[in-house]
């Protein structure tokens, strides 16, 4: 990993890995969603409305692994100072902000037709939506800090203290037992749902994985382009 | 209850968000990358 920290050496596994993220997300994507709409049976307790599932688990996994990938970043930044831990911290924050939000609207359009409510002031629900403002803060505070020419310390130390709210999002289910139903998925095994039911969601998460990785990539492609940018314009002003 | 309008819903916003979002990506990587080339390839 240390070796990547080298923002040449990266950009030669970026490039290429951009596309073959891009074409395999999309792909098993689409095998994941046509499994989800059309393969699998209706459950017979929430009937059609459990293909939800499909798009709002992989949603809010990524929205959760965004923000453990922006603390890594942050620490690597704090600890080693990698050059390119900034450029990832700030790489990560819309896309892992997107899917927070995605997972709160679709769990929102879930729970109308399974709990008769849009929303509930519940456990899980209420710290995904401080996860979500925690995004809006750390984009905020990096573009800010960016904006200044700092080296982004700051934005990296909310990145690290705003990762306990992930074990709080985690346990929330077992701690306070509202209205969020507990823990059903594990990858470790020990899933609760139906064989018949669970197997496009692999898919549709390694699927949305992909593509959140592709987006990433481009993200940081895009900023490393401006350093190199903003370096050429300097040497040109001091010439 | 039909069920379908909500599901068809979730899906849309989720994948439209998805593609919303690897578009801008997209958008804001090439016009950088496009800056950075005419700016090196500038005498």
């Amino acid at each position: 990993m240390h070796g990547y920290a080298n923002p040449a050496r990266f950009l030669r596994f970026a490039r290429p890995a951009t596309g073959w993220f891009l074409g395999l997300g999309l792909l098993l994507l689409a095998a994941g969603i046509a499994g989800g709409l059309f393969v699998t049976p209706p459950d017979y307790l929430q009937g059609e409305s459990v293909r939800i599932l499909y798009v709002h688990v992989p949603t809010a996994w990524l929205g959760m692994g965004g923000w453990a990938g922006i603390a890594a970043a942050s620490l690597a930044q704090i600890v080693w100072r990698h050059p390119l831990s900034a450029v990832a911290g700030r790489a990560i924050a819309p896309a892992g902000a997107t899917f927070a939000a995605l997972c709160l609207a679709t769990g929102s359009i879930w729970g109308r037709p399974t709990w008769g409510t849009w929303w509930e002031w519940d456990g899980r629900l209420t710290s995904m939506l401080i996860l979500f403002f925690l995004y809006l803060g750390y984009i905020a505070l990096a573009a800010a800090e960016r904006e200044r020419g700092g080296e982004g310390r700051m934005a990296a130390l909310f990145g690290l203290v705003g990762a306990i709210n992930l074990p709080i999002i985690h346990y929330s289910v077992l701690w306070w037992r509202t209205l969020h139903q507990g823990q059903s998925i594990s990858i470790t095994g020990g899933s609760t749902i139906a064989p018949e039911l669970l197997w496009p969601l692999p898919l549709t998460l390694v699927g949305f994985s992909l593509l959140f990785g592709a987006a990433v990539l481009m993200r940081m492609r895009a900023d490393l382009a401006r350093v190199r940018a903003e370096a050429r314009l300097r040497r040109a002003v001091g010439e | 209850m039909n069920h379908w309008p909500f599901v068809l819903a979730a899906y849309g916003l989720t994948l439209g968000g998805t593609l919303g979002l690897l578009a801008w990506a997209w958008l804001s990587m090439r016009a950088a990358e496009n800056a950075a080339e005419r700016l090196k390839q500038r005498p």
